[in-house]
């Protein structure tokens, strides 16, 4: 069924490549303030590897959903190997794009939220995030974000040839005591997996701060329905 | 882990913490900063300091659910003007809460504005709101009242039953008897919500243009427009009820305590391939036979009993895509240069309004392997053009979709099928 050569660049096997690549951007770049998400890929190609699995080779652009519709494009280059190997193990990605630097700070933002969350008396607790109708609300926004960083760690290591993750909702978010000035969320995040259109339900323990950026510590696949038995992969 | 201090001298010393930091109570226009705290007393002796809070009434607190046991959450509204000093006493006395509600006055917004969209029961189709979504019986009584408002145009047809015995309602845009036919539905799928919300707003659009725009005019003057809002209503009541993420119809399985079929993996093309599943715990599980559904088996019997239907459309979310057959095998559709072709048009209608970014081709290369889907058989049943839309987004909200999205997904999806309809009156076959 796989390809091997150009691929078309709108189709399935290069758009699943290039959100592997978008996770990876995010586990390395996204913030309360900053989640990228995949605008178009321009070229992709693949191509079955000595060592067994296939490299596709990218070129795509993001934009950043913190900045709203007014964000500029970024251009990006990648190579997503995904292993072929007995047990499931995460794909490699190697990621350039052109002027991350940049792009607008969100570092204001970032200390006024690090100040507002950091004190000793904060004790973030909500659900859903979005709701049923889509809301989010103001304050929220940067939670929803962090979690889907987060879920980017996650979202990346289960990739393959096989999965495209979105993460569906934010089912909740509990702020737990602050380590080592870092803020501690706990998530519980619902993913969609699109080939299966199953949906994954994962909590897991972020840390963040402004300096350090987001850092998952501990993540636990939740069975949906008392009848779920084990994981994919 | 935490040791327990003496209860009585914490008291009083939590007391004169709370005294100590007491602020003058204002009187209060808006309930902005207040929050309602959940508080999980693990001991008696923390029910008894909770109590003794509840008594000092200079802090304005309001317990929806007073210190019972240590077994039981207290729930208390704490107006903003206290809050610093309910968290001293509470973290001092090693109480722990969470909160449940960050800002009331948020909340209050929240539903001031849901509840401004249902002020009215909406008597017209003019009154409906189509910036919200709405449950099963709103949109059914939506058509009711399209039917009403315009029965020289549209008829509702009952095609069937769903599982759990609701109607499946179809309407019906006819202006003459014996015409060929074109047919979309919305929603097979139960959690794409922004499917169903289009489609209320393709049928008011329907009845706003007959006679105004010469286009569509034309093009219900030669042929009947078929339109199946909610074609899984079991689970669509259930995405509202219980599970906003279902997808599947709500039929049991037997020999399996998991319930539902996907309905777009039940059509006899390519039934059981692979892009289906045989485990009734997954979201593509084909289900025990072919039509098997009475939701799918409903519309196979309306489209052979027809016999002239010329276009059909079936319509999801998520990922911005315009597709036709195949899903269930590689092999391209005999009319597949003419699909593609109209795809490509009618993708160029759509992103001219809102440049809106679509894909497009056929199911199997653009998207995944599917088998025993919906346009796979209408096609094979000789329906021409089948097409398979996934509405917004790529993936931010997916099906949770903002409700201000709707209207705009709408009109630019209409530009795309009014492409599809005008090239199938202009290609008769």
């Amino acid at each position: 069924m796989a390809s091997t050569g150009d691929l078309e660049p709108t189709h399935y096997p290069a758009r699943r490549a290039a959100q592997v690549a978008l996770h990876y951007l995010n586990t390395h770049h996204g913030s309360p303030f900053r989640v990228f998400g995949l605008q178009q890929v321009h070229k992709a190609s693949a191509e079955d590897v000595a060592a067994g699995g296939r490299k596709y080779k990218l070129d795509f652009s993001v934009t950043d959903w913190g900045s709203g519709s007014a964000g500029p494009a970024l251009r990006c280059s990648a190579d997503v190997l995904f292993p072929r190997t007995e047990r499931h193990s995460a794909p490699e990605v190697q990621l350039h794009c052109e002027a991350l630097h940049q792009i607008n700070s969100t570092a204001q933002e970032e200390d006024a939220f690090y100040q507002k969350y950091i004190s000793p008396d904060s004790t973030v607790s909500a659900r859903d995030i979005p709701d049923s109708f889509g809301n989010m609300s103001e304050e929220m926004q940067p939670f929803w974000r962090l979690a889907r960083v987060a879920a980017s760690f996650i979202m990346l290591r289960e990739s393959s040839e096989n999965t495209e993750f979105n993460m569906a909702k934010v089912a909740s978010v509990t702020q737990q005591e602050s380590s080592e000035e870092q803020l501690m969320l706990e998530f519980v995040v619902l993913l969609h997996d699109f080939p299966s259109q199953e949906i994954v339900q994962w909590k897991l323990l972020a840390s963040w701060s402004p300096d350090r950026g987001v850092r998952v510590l501990q993540t636990e696949w939740q069975p949906r329905c008392p009848h779920a038995t084990k994981p994919p992969n | 882990m935490i040791l327990a201090r003496k209860f009585y001298s914490s008291k009083m010393k939590g007391l004169l913490v709370l005294t100590a930091l007491f602020v003058a109570v204002f009187g209060k226009k808006t309930f902005e900063g207040d929050q309602v705290l959940r508080i999980t007393a693990k001991n008696e002796a923390q029910i008894f300091l909770l109590k003794e809070l509840s008594e000092q009434e200079h802090l304005g607190l309001d317990f929806w659910r007073e210190p019972v046991h240590e077994s039981l959450p207290v729930d208390v509204y704490v107006p903003f003007h206290s809050l610093q000093a309910v968290r001293v006493f509470l973290r001092y006395n090693q109480i722990q809460y969470n909160v449940m509600i960050m800002d009331v006055q948020d909340l209050l917004d929240d539903e001031e504005r849901e509840m401004v969209k249902y002020r009215t029961i909406p008597r017209s189709t003019d009154d409906f709101v189509y910036t919200a979504y709405h449950d099963l019986n709103s949109i059914y009584s939506f058509m009711d009242m399209l039917v009403a408002e315009n029965s020289n145009l549209v008829s509702k047809i009952v095609i069937g039953q769903s599982y759990e015995n609701r109607p499946l309602n179809v309407l019906k845009f006819s202006t003459g008897a014996n015409r060929p036919g074109i047919w979309f539905d919305t929603g097979i799928h139960s959690r794409e919500w922004v499917t169903q919300a289009s489609g209320i707003w393709f049928a008011k659009k329907i009845v706003t243009d007959y006679g105004r725009d010469p286009v569509l005019t034309d093009i219900l003057n030669n042929y009947d427009i078929f339109l199946e809002i909610v074609t899984n209503p079991d689970g669509f009541a259930y995405t509202h009820s219980r599970d906003r993420m279902w997808r599947k119809t709500r039929k049991p399985n037997s020999g399996s305590s998991c319930v539902g079929v996907d309905p777009n993996r039940n059509w006899d093309a390519g039934f059981g391939g692979g892009g289906s599943s045989s485990n009734p715990c997954t979201e593509t599980y084909r289900g025990p036979s072919a039509h098997s559904e009475p939701e799918v088996k409903a519309i196979v019997d309306f489209v052979k009993s027809h016999g002239k239907l010329k276009a059909f459309v079936s319509i999801h979310s998520y990922s911005q895509m315009l597709l036709y057959p195949y899903g269930y095998t590689s092999t391209p559709a005999k009319d597949k240069a003419e699909l593609h072709e109209l795809a490509k048009k009618a993708i160029a209608s759509l992103q001219s309004l809102y440049n809106t970014r679509y894909t497009y081709g056929s199911i199997i290369t653009t998207i995944y392997q599917a088998s025993g889907g919906t346009i796979d058989w209408t096609y094979n049943q000789g329906i021409k053009y089948s097409y398979t839309f996934e509405l917004r987004d790529t993936g931010r909200y997916g099906f949770l979709l903002p409700a201000d999205q709707i209207i705009p997904t709408a009109e630019e999806t209409w530009l795309a099928l009014m492409a599809i309809m005008e090239h199938t009156r202009n290609n008769p076959y």
